[in-house]
């Protein structure tokens, strides 16, 4: 027994260790060093090891590649675990020991606010993938980030009901952060679009069934669509007692669920559910003409080719940072904070597999409705709406 | 009007089955030894997870399921074995944190052996919906509802009929005196985790074909299993399955009649409320100490 304890001790000096030689590289001055913590473990770790999958990848690329500015691209990730609390000290370290450059980090909403203080105060290029519209809104002059907002999803599906002449809508949300802000948003957003809610029922955190709630939306006077608040195992769920309870009215989702394996755990129950996706996910179904056509499928096929899994929107996330970052440097023709982050904001019509970025003093995001295509699911696959 | 009640009916006896699956599990072990085993809620996902694992191998269906359920077995004796045996003469406050160690230590592994994926799992025949009165349900929930049924009348004639389980009876009541008898207390103990990993696997199988399975699963089943065995009296089996229905009916009720952002306070609501005025649950007796 004590040697086996001795053993685990051992292992876990041995990580430690490595864990602390691993991001020590060349010397400050010969490269340019990008800062990262991300949920690499943890509950949202299906956010961040896509996104370090993706950054890795491409530093890699790039160096190949010849670099940037004639400098070697240098990485430091660290795992934040998903966790505001270890963030922090993350982001310290790498402004403060690791003296990076610029950060493009924080898998979560959460993450990321907690580190707004110590970037604006360091005054450091940040470029978050949390996904809430709090990141960026109100604006602060470091802080930029790529992902879409829910406000722009719901406004996305608003726009299609509107088309097909829908106002009186059941909303169904769960209980986690995106839910809640997503939520949040169709109460707030839904007066002003015309459309009014019927019934607005929640469900709790790993719920197995939600057939009571559904039953409700379903006998809601005057109903014309079901739309979900949701993430995870739980979008599958919600479509399966869905078609089992043959309610027969329109389904929406958000990106939430634009996954493949939303669609294979539904088991069927998929079918005709609507939702506003990233090109990315939908990529194989883009017209040729499209304009995110070329750099999307070029990263599907460089991440499915490198790690051997399926894509996920989260990857193409940090995809998009990093990109961003490396023009606003080459633009800037140095790692001058200050010029970069100008240079960032100077962002222009960037064709990235999020959407088209175009930022301004005002807009630290530069996605608008457009960034994202409706599609509905058929055949077990994505179709492009028109 | 009444097919939404009875709409509400299926959804809760469908969950309400699945708590008392493991609220029996709980007491099981809590019978043999006053432990209260937190890692249950991991049985439930090592059933799910093992079974959706081998079907990916290429394994048929009973076959997979079959293995996984020894598996789950297998990894209950291990538990006693070697975190509870070890430990056996420690207060058991100290085992019941072994036993939440080892919870997360089961799901850790199962995370770096499998994935942090949501899995799904083919429902056992079909997944036509079936109409009675207005309210549909799937045939996964008349599997659960039959399941649950035969593996109490199975745990009943175990309990009553065989050497074995009547020894883990009278372990319950009075270990020392069944040493005396005769009884190998230590095997009642690995048995005991033996056949409430084996529930916890059971569980954890039928659901998954309704709920998804992934490596946290395990964690609110679990809880809610407890929720029903503490309700049912703990260490009553058959307070353990009226407490789970109980459970799971009025949550739905609940969901369906009141507001669905209560439901899950439901389940802990009636625990408090029980613990109140019936500290020994619903079909718990008085204790009664002989002087």
């Amino acid at each position: 027994m004590k040697s086996l304890f001795k053993w685990v001790g051992l292992m876990a000096l041995g990580t430690v260790a490595a864990a602390g030689v691993a991001p020590s590289g060349a010397q400050a001055g010969d490269t340019i060093k990008i800062g990262s913590f991300l949920a690499v473990t943890g509950g949202a770790s299906f956010l961040g090891d896509p996104e370090k999958k993706t950054l890795e990848m491409y530093v890699d690329k790039i160096n190949a590649d010849g670099g940037v500015l004639g400098k070697k691209l240098e990485l430091i990730v660290y795992d934040s675990g998903g966790s505001p609390k270890k963030a922090v000290p993350f982001a310290k370290r790498l402004i403060n020991d690791d003296k990076v450059d610029i950060i493009l980090a924080g898998s979560t909403t959460g993450a990321t606010m907690a580190v707004i203080p110590v970037v604006q105060k360091a005054g450091i290029p940040f470029i978050s993938f949390g996904g809430a519209g709090v990141i960026i809104n109100p604006v602060k002059k470091w802080v930029f980030k790529t992902p879409h907002t829910d406000t722009l999803a719901v406004q996305k599906i608003f726009t299609d009901m509107k088309a097909r002449g829908i106002s009186k809508i059941g909303l169904l949300s769960g209980s986690g952060g995106f839910d809640k802000s997503c939520r949040k948003n169709v109460q707030k957003l839904a007066p002003g679009a015309g459309i009014t809610l019927v019934a607005d029922e929640t469900h709790g955190k790993g719920d197995t069934d939600m057939t009571a709630q559904i039953t409700k939306i379903k006998n809601a006077a005057g109903v014309q669509a079901m739309m979900y608040c949701g993430f995870g195992a739980a979008t599958s769920i919600v479509a399966k007692n869905f078609k089992q309870l043959g309610v027969g009215i329109p389904h929406y989702q958000t990106h939430g669920s634009a996954s493949k394996s939303f669609i294979k755990n539904a088991d069927g129950g998929a079918e005709g559910v609507r939702l506003p996706a990233a090109a990315l996910v939908v990529v194989d179904a883009l017209p040729a003409s499209h304009k995110q056509k070329k750099v999307a499928s070029a990263y599907k096929k460089m991440y499915e080719s490198k790690t051997g899994s399926e894509i996920s929107s989260f990857g193409g996330h940090a995809y998009d940072g990093l990109m961003i970052a490396i023009e606003a440097i080459k633009r800037a023709g140095s790692t001058d904070k200050a010029a970069v982050r100008t240079e960032i904001e100077k962002t222009s019509n960037f064709i990235g597999v999020d959407g088209i970025y175009t930022m301004s003093p005002t807009d630290h995001l530069g996605l608008d409705e457009a960034s994202f295509v409706m599609v509905e699911v058929s055949g077990g696959d994505w179709k492009m709406l028109k | 009007m009444f097919a939404e009640l009875l709409q509400f009916l299926f959804s809760g006896l469908t969950v309400g089955a699945i708590y008392a699956l493991v609220g029996l599990g709980f007491a099981i072990i809590y019978n043999a030894s006053h432990v209260i085993n937190f890692a249950q809620g991991e049985f439930i996902m090592l059933g799910g997870m093992a079974t959706v694992y081998f079907i990916d191998l290429g394994v048929p269906m009973p076959v997979a399921i079959l293995l996984a359920v020894v598996l789950t077995v297998i990894v209950g004796f291990a538990l006693e074995k070697f975190a509870v045996e070890p430990a056996r003469d420690a207060p058991i406050v100290t085992l019941i944190i072994i036993t939440i160690g080892a919870s997360i230590f089961l799901r850790g592994s199962a995370q770096v052996i499998w994935d942090r994926n949501f899995h799904s799992m083919p429902a056992f025949s079909g997944s036509t919906p079936i109409l009675i009165g207005g309210a549909s349900i799937l045939p996964q929930s008349l599997w659960i509802l039959g399941s649950t049924v035969a593996i109490v009348i199975a745990l009943h004639l175990f309990f009553n009929r065989t050497m074995m389980g009547k020894a883990i009876i009278a372990t319950s009541h009075n270990p020392l005196a069944a040493q005396l008898m005769g009884i190998n207390t230590r095997m009642v103990l690995l048995m005991s985790f033996g056949l409430s990993a084996l529930l916890g696997s059971c569980a954890g199988i039928l659901i998954a074909p309704i709920s998804l399975t992934y490596t946290g699963v395990g964690i609110m089943l679990g809880l809610k299993g407890f929720c029903a065995a503490v309700l049912g009296g703990l260490g009553k089996p058959m307070g353990a399955i009226a407490g789970g229905l109980i459970v799971g009916i009025s949550e739905a009720m609940t969901a369906g009649y009141l507001s669905s952002a209560y439901k899950d306070a439901v389940a802990f609501i009636i625990i408090l409320a029980v613990l109140f005025f019936m500290p020994n649950g619903l079909f718990g007796g008085r204790e009664t100490e002989r002087v």
